[in-house]
């Protein structure tokens, strides 16, 4: 069981390209704590970091109270579980599981245990002979979740796991990670570009972007109270819709702000926007029903708007309708995107 | 499986491999047929006359000491050459691997003696250990160390097996880096995270992952050490001293070339062909298997 705590921690490459600017992150015993950002903004490169598998520049990575910059990945206690897997494909099942244990000097039959525990508990245990080429996606990343949990490690690392699984076995897998890591309570730090997998794993959830971090919190937070524009486009799907503030039909604008926002879910059709909330004449330009809900692909002020109704929508392309949005629903940002709270 | 081509047309695919098949029968096939007749011929001295006497040859082809030493020869030359040519081309590949900067100057630099002919590899070996004049002899001499290729048939061996392998490391070392470079680097990642040492990884790792281009070069270099040397040898030792250095397809020419013995050169040209199919088929069928991980 250990802490992970970030102190200012920097990467620049060669070429004095700046990856990672200065990020501080505390992360408590037993947590999970999801870094989420686009492509490029530096997440996979601070989890690299924490590894030992790239340099640190700068700032400080610390285990447990322990500051490991100068340890190699070998001696950080972590395991990590890659995008690709990283099985070795020339070993067994098996002896992937126990290749770790095999250099730590394990004794043989603790070796044994300790594989067959983690193979009964992620549904492997008829596996063990096989090579990682005879296995399914699925199986080949309980494998390397497997590898992860035999060391029993004091921080487990996950790089992008699922990204390479098609998206009903995402979801499942997403369940059993989570499961997995709350029932053996190892502190883990978890990279995705995946919204969706960012808020519903996470204990902490840190929104990256361009090298520093955005906003860090509790998942649900981030949601309601967005910190920027930034954070605001990036969680939720679809994304926050945004206008300039202080058209027709708009509230008066909070002090500074420039910006306006309101998320698909919170937006009415033809439902009074009462004291302080936004009415916007819109027309629609797509409707995209999915089932539970129906998206509507709305234009008002020359902006694109997405308006998300319960079940079937009976709006036709070219409708017109009234979007509105209650007072508390309402986001506001300043000229450089930040929060502008009332 | 891939989606069948069928062409319309009955001849053009015939005209396409033609010319391949022509130079295979000119080139391949038909010396192969003559070899065989060949080999069950036997001529009088002044090539008049040959008369068929069926294995004859064969038979005092295999009873020959010298035919039997040339086989010692080629096993203890091929086997040298393709280990030391295979150790240092994967040491150089590995070393190159890691390094950073100027990497490709380097992997240019070390494919360049690729590009030297073997017989002129060969000569470049000759001057450098040749007892009176080589530079190299001459550091030998003052280590203490006796060397004289043309008396000692260890010496001899030694320097062929030098130049033929020095000759196709730079080929080695190509394939090596290509291997090294397909094998993916979060393995590499994952197995240090596993603890396992730098010299651990490379041993559980990274060679048996490179064991299939290890097996094509294997093939590749045994080959090579079979055949393709004569150039060198010719050029190092004429064979000697004694048979020291006298391989299969050496002694194929001094028999047939020099001796005229027609009959038990082309007896000996066929056991060669019987000797490579074997192995081929051999390596193929039952190291190949093993060796692909997918």
């Amino acid at each position: 069981m250990a802490t992970v705590d970030l102190k200012d921690v920097r990467k620049v490459y060669a070429g004095n390209v700046e990856a990672v600017k200065g990020v501080s992150i505390d992360i408590a015993d037993g947590a999970l704590c999801v870094l989420v950002g686009p492509s490029g903004c530096g997440k996979s490169t601070l989890l690299r970091m924490v590894a030992g598998l790239e340099t640190i520049t700068g700032g400080t990575v610390s285990i447990d109270g322990k500051v490991v910059n100068e340890i190699g990945p070998a001696e950080r206690d972590i395991a990590m579980v890659f995008q690709n897997y990283a099985l070795y494909p020339h070993m067994k099942v098996y002896d992937n599981m126990a290749y770790g244990l095999r250099n730590r000097g394990t004794p043989k039959d603790e070796i044994d245990r300790r594989v067959r525990e983690a193979a009964e508990t992620l549904e492997l245990a008829h596996l063990l002979d096989r090579r990682p080429r005879e296995l399914s996606g699925g199986q080949r990343q309980r494998v390397a979740m497997g590898r992860a949990i035999v060391r029993k490690p004091k921080v487990f690392l996950f790089d992008e796991p699922l990204s390479n699984l098609d998206a009903k076995l995402r979801g499942q897998m997403r369940v059993e990670i989570k499961n997995l890591q709350r029932s053996l309570g190892v502190t883990s730090v978890y990279v995705t570009h995946d919204q969706l997998e960012a808020m519903t794993l996470a204990d902490t959830l840190v929104v990256m972007n361009a090298g520093v971090v955005e906003q860090a919190g509790a998942p649900l937070d981030i949601y309601e109270k967005p910190a920027s524009t930034f954070v605001a486009s990036f969680i939720g799907a679809p994304p926050m819709n945004m206008i300039p503030a202080g058209g027709d039909g708009h509230p008066e604008a909070l002090a500074g702000a420039q910006t306006l926002g309101f998320r698909p879910e919170d937006a009415r059709i033809s439902t009074p926007a009462g004291e302080g909330g936004l009415t916007l004449a819109a027309v629609v330009e797509a409707v995209e029903p999915v089932g539970a809900e129906s998206f509507l692909y709305c234009a008002a002020e020359g902006q694109h708007l997405v308006v998300r109704v319960a079940g079937r929508s009976g709006a036709n392309i070219g409708d017109k309708l009234t979007v509105t949005t209650p007072r508390e629903k309402l986001h506001w940002f300043d000229k450089a995107g930040r929060r502008v709270s009332a | 499986m891939s989606p069948r081509v069928v062409f319309p047309n009955k001849i053009l695919p015939y005209l396409l491999v033609a010319p391949q098949l022509a130079i295979t029968i000119v080139f391949f096939y038909w010396p192969a047929s003559q070899a065989l007749r060949q080999s069950m011929l036997k001529e009088d001295p002044f090539g008049l006359r040959s008369r068929f006497v069926w294995f004859d040859n064969f038979e005092r082809v295999l009873t020959d000491p010298n035919y039997l030493n040339s086989v010692k020869v080629t096993v203890v030359f091929s086997v040298s050459t393709a280990f030391a040519s295979m150790a240092l081309a994967l040491l150089l590949a590995v070393m190159a691997d890691r390094v950073i900067r100027a990497k490709g100057f380097y992997r240019t630099m070390l494919i360049w003696p690729y590009a030297v002919a073997p017989a002129i590899a060969g000569m470049l070996w000759l001057f450098l250990f040749n007892p009176s004049i080589g530079s190299l002899a001459i550091g030998l001499r003052w280590l203490g160390i006796p060397w004289d290729p043309l008396l000692n048939g260890s010496n001899a061996m030694i320097l062929v097996v030098a130049a033929a392998a020095w000759k196709q490391i730079s080929y080695n070392f190509l394939f090596f880096v290509a291997g090294l470079q397909a094998i993916p680097k979060t393995l590499i990642e994952a197995a240090a995270i596993d603890g396992a040492g730098e010299t651990k990884r490379f041993w559980t790792i990274i060679f048996p992952l490179l064991a299939p281009t290890t097996f094509f070069l294997l093939v590749i270099n045994t080959t090579y050490a079979f055949f393709d040397t004569f150039g060198i040898i010719h050029a190092v030792t004429g064979g000697g001293p004694g048979k020291a250095t006298e391989t299969m397809v050496y002694k194929v020419y001094s028999d047939g070339a020099l001796n005229q013995l027609l009959g038990a050169s082309a007896a000996q040209s066929v056991i060669l062909m019987v000797i490579v199919i074997g192995l081929t088929a051999v390596q193929f069928r039952y190291v190949e298997r093993k060796v692909h991980y997918g």
